[in-house]
Parts: C-alpha cells; structure tokens; sequence
C-alpha cells in the first residue's frame, strides 16, 4: 500500500514540521521506499509472540521520596529562547477561532 | 619519551602516575596534534584549550600532593558532542542545539573526570547520532584518517577519526545501530558497544532510549577495556542502568586467550551485497582463532534478516518521541512567529536535517493509530525473535563472529541521498542493539580492493563484555606478530607530522 504525498503531508503536521513543497516531494517517495522495505516484519511476527520494549528485563525502577539537589532557575533557564520573570517566556499557545 | 601523541592510554597513564611526563605535556601534544591535523580531519567540533590545560594542570597538582590518581589521571578523551558536560556546547551535530551549553554533566564524563582523564574536545557526529557516515552532521563531515575523501563512519565518526589520527587516545561514542562498531571498523581501531544498561545514558541526549548504549574507542583492545571500566556501573540517575559488577574487562584484555573457546560464526551475516574483501579478512580472523585453539562452528540465526526493518522501525518511532522535545520554548534554536504551534513546526523545520525529518516522520507514521500494530508491534515482536536466536546461540557458543559491516569507508557523498543503501551499513551490528548484548570492532587486516580497514565483530552475552576482550586481545596480538606491526601505522591518508 503505496504511501501518497498527502498521507506525508499530514505525518509532517503530526511531526510538527514546518516542510517547504519541495521537502514533501522529496521525502514522499523517500518514506514509501523505506516503509514497503520494513515491512517485511510483517513476515515472521506471528500472532502470539509477545513484544520486546526493551531487553534489560528490569521492571519499574522505585527510589526513597526525598528531595535531592536539583537545577537552580539561573541553570534552567541559561539556554532559554526568551525568559520572563524567571520563566520560559513562549507564543501564545491558545488561537482565536 | 619521544611522540606522545602516538603513546596508548596504558602507556600515558602509567608515565603520568610515575612523573615520567606531566598531564599538561601529554594535554599539550594532543592539541597540537589537533592543530596540525584537524584542518583535514574534522573530527571535532569544540576544542577548548585553555580548559583541557586547566583539567590537566588540576591533575599534575594532586599528584605532587601525593594524591592518589585515577586510573585515566592525564589520558586525554575526546567526547562525542552528545554528552553532556559543563562548560561546553553540545550541540549532537545539530543546528536545533547550535550554541547551547547544557547546565548538567553526564554521569560518563563525570566518573572520567573523577578518573582523572582529561576532556579534550567534543566530537562530530550525524545529527543526533543518525547515520552511518558523519555526512548528517549539520557542521559538515569528518575525514576518515586513511582516505580523506571517504567517510569515517558514523554516527560516532569523530569519535573515531580523532584516535585513529592519534589527536586523542580513547574517545567517548554511544552506539544505537552500530554508531561506535561500524566507525571503528572503518577507521581501523577498536570500538565496544558494551551490554545495554552497563553504560549509563544520564546526561547523554536520546535518540533511542531502548537502544543507546555509550561505550569507548581506542587505539587498542586494552585501551578500549581501560575506557570502558572507568565509564562502566550502575547509575540510580538512569533507570536502566543494571546494578551487577562491571564485567573484568581490562583483566580479560591483559589475558587475551581463546584456548577452547566456542566461537561461532553466524552463517546469516555473510553472502550477497558483502564486499570481497570484506569476507577474506573475516575468513583469515575465523581461520587465526581456529589456528588459536578455538572450537570454531558455524551457526545459523534465521531471524537476523529482520533485525534491520525492525530496527528502523524501532529507532524512528522512539527517536519521534524523544525529539518531540527540540519544540524552541525552553532551549536550542527559536524561529518563526505565529503561535507556539507555528513557532515550534518552524523551528523544526530549519533546525533539523533531511534525514532527522525523516526518521521522526518515520517514527510517527509506524506509531499512529491504524499502523501501530502493522508496524511499531510487529517490529517488537521481531525484537524478541532475535533475542531468542541469540539465546539459543550461547546456549551452544561463547562468542559470536561476523564481520562488522558490509564494505569498507564509502566515498563521501556517495550514499548522501540514498537512505536504504546508508541503513545497509549496518546490518550485522543491529541485532546485538536489539538484544542488548555485547559486542566489539576489533581491526583485522585491509581489504584487497581498496586497502582500506576491515572489522571483526565479537558478540557475547549481555554482562559478559569481559568475553570481546579476551578474543579482542587474543586476536590483536595474533595479528600484530603477523603484521609486524599495528594496523595503524599503515593508514596512508593521515597527516605525518
């Protein structure tokens, strides 16, 4: 099932990928070259094998709830974009519809 | 003690601790060694002097107190521009991080700075340790040391390029895919991807946290063992980091033996697409560990085919979810304007490389509902398939063998745009990530065609990373006697000086 430059389009937005035309052009036929090759999974994993996350073994890892030395806001916010009042200074995240 | 520069870290560390030569000296050569050579090279992206002098300096200090020193007091360790450390960038090859100084040190560079080792520069590397070549660094690729108009590997290629030019010892590389075997491989040193969780990832920017495993380079298999011990233990600050003994590494490299070991030579890493040359050195390495007294069978791992589709899979759906955090509110590159949705989807866009955007599209494509299962599921179960080939491997060998890639270092630009053909780099490294177990590049010989560098690659079990040194050593040796010399001394693109 080949994948169309509008399905990559949307993924970009997913992404949140601001890409030009151009990119789209390029990456489509990219990204269905590389999705029909990694399909092949599909060959060998039969139903009932269970997934692998992750390959330690290890389970939730707990330690003792006590306050530990962490950043101070200078150390924060040393490689902030813009701070205000000693916080993250960002855009307006809510548009008017 | 004449050149310093092409001195092993066995070799500085103990002229160090004895007061045959002063940290600053040995500091000192090395960044002239970088001066001269790194114009060509371009293995690094940070160099500052005056604070490796400094570090250097500190040292010297505590040995004239009678201070007792770390096993690494002088060695200078180049890092990959991937860990963090205060009081220099780290920018993982990346536009999106260009300027940025990360307010918190690694665990890793940590521990080598309480060693005493000395943090000369960091590292070029693709652009958050994606790809096969150095080539998707946003700052331009590294030159491999033996012709400098191919590639030195990746995604640790400065890693690698800076110890195989001699600008530094041991280097510091984190190895997802193959990112520190492969270059190794390919620049004709040693390079380890140590059991995941043996090597703490805290303070080391994620690009799959399944799968990221730091480890070292050297010239040297006891090189290699040294940087690995001291960078090696549990970490309560990373949660998969395991709370077991450090394997005896750097006893296992002293006593490199392969006298009745099982070794077996995975049949499925061979054939088609395979470089000649390639397959001969790996064919004499198989033959020298028989001639050594190993029990050498041929086995079978029917599911290694997958690992690669699995792996880029695995990889891009972890990597679009860590990268979700290069958003330009909090830190790194800010551009455009509009909302912060806007300003994030434009930041993105001018931050990061072609193939970064392609992994996170990946990822998010294999992760979205109605292809989770099809894709990102499937690939899991794959996952254990290959862990279960490897368990019933070591149930009858101790070590696996194959060789470490496929051909030797490409021309630069040669597989810039083709992703599939770049991905190919790695297909005999993926299956130790996928399991996380253990597994090393060590040299062994030159290919016919080309005279370019080939690698042996031993896997071992998770935790018995102590195993790849004892073959590692053995083989070294073995091989040295043969030669008359280290690889090394013939590489023909480095710089004499």
């Amino acid at each position: 099932m080949p994948i169309t430059r509008d399905e990559v389009a949307h993924l970009a937005r997913l992404s949140r990928l601001a890409l030009s035309d151009e990119e789209l052009d390029h990456l489509a036929p990219q990204l269905d070259q590389i999705i029909s090759s990694v399909a092949q999974v599909q060959e060998v994993a039969a139903d009932g094998i269970p997934p692998t996350t992750q390959a330690t073994g290890i389970d939730n890892v707990y330690r003792d709830d006590e306050p530990v030395p962490c950043l101070t806001p200078e150390q924060a916010l040393s490689g902030a974009p813009a701070v205000e009042l000693q916080r993250f200074k960002v855009p307006r995240i809510l548009v008017e519809e | 003690m004449d050149d310093l520069t092409t001195k092993t870290a066995a070799e500085l560390a103990a002229a160090v601790a004895a007061g045959s030569v002063s940290a600053a000296e040995v500091t000192q050569a090395h960044l002239e060694r970088i001066t001269a050579v790194d114009g060509d090279v371009r293995a690094f992206l940070h160099v500052n002097a005056e604070d490796a002098l400094a570090q250097a300096r500190a040292v010297d200090r505590r040995r004239a107190a009678g201070e007792q020193l770390g096993a690494l007091a002088g060695v200078p360790v180049a890092v990959k521009d991937l860990f963090t450390t205060i009081g220099a960038p780290a920018t993982c090859g990346s536009k999106i991080l260009e300027g940025w100084y990360p307010p918190y040190e690694s665990t890793i560079t940590g521990r080598l700075r309480s060693a005493g080792a000395i943090l000369i520069g960091k590292t070029n590397m693709d652009e958050f340790a994606m790809g096969s070549s150095t080539e998707n660094s946003g700052y331009g690729p590294s030159h491999n040391p033996w012709d400098l108009a191919r590639v030195p590997g990746g995604s640790s290629g400065g890693s690698a390029a800076a110890v195989a030019a001699y600008e530094a010892p041991l280097a510091l590389g984190t190895d997802t895919g193959g990112s520190i075997r492969q270059p190794a491989a390919v620049c004709g040193i040693v390079g380890t991807k140590p059991t995941y969780g043996g090597s703490s990832r805290y303070g080391v920017v994620a690009f799959a946290s399944s799968l990221d495993t730091p480890g070292p380079f050297g010239r040297t298999v006891l090189d290699a063992a040294l940087l690995h011990e001291a960078m090696s233990g549990h970490d309560p600050m990373d949660s998969t980091s395991i709370d077991a003994p450090v394997p005896p590494v750097v006893a296992a490299a002293r006593h490199g033996d392969v006298a009745g070991l099982r070794v077996g030579v995975v049949t499925d890493l061979s054939g088609d697409g395979y470089q000649p040359g390639v397959i001969s050195r790996f064919t004499e390495a198989v033959e020298l560990l028989e001639s050594l007294g190993a029990k050498v069978t041929e086995l079978s791992c029917p599911h290694f085919k997958y690992a690669l589709p699995a792996y880029y899979l695995i990889a891009p759906s972890e990597c679009s979810s860590n990268l979700a955090r290069f958003d330009g509110m909090r830190y790194g590159l800010r551009t455009g304007g509009g909302s912060a949705e806007e300003v994030m989807a434009e930041t993105r866009a001018a931050g990061f490389g072609a193939e970064v955007k392609r992994r996170i599209m990946l990822g998010t494509y294999a992760l979205s509902s109605g292809y989770y299962d099809a894709y990102y599921g499937k690939a899991q179960q794959v996952r254990t398939l290959i862990i279960q080939d490897f368990e019933a491997a070591f149930s009858q060998v101790d070590v696996l063998v194959s060789p470490v890639t496929p051909t030797t270092a490409f021309q630069i630009g040669e597989r810039a745009d083709d992703p599939m053909a770049m991905y190919l780099a790695d297909l005999c490294t993926i299956p130790s990530n996928l399991a996380g177990n253990a597994a090393i590049s060590v040299p062994c010989g030159l290919a016919d065609e080309d005279g370019l560098p080939v690698g042996l690659q031993v896997m071992a079990p998770p935790l018995a990373d102590d195993r790849l040194y004892r073959v590692g050593a053995a083989v070294e040796a073995a091989f040295n006697s043969r030669w008359g010399h280290p690889l090394l001394t013939e590489a023909k693109g480095l710089i004499s000086s």
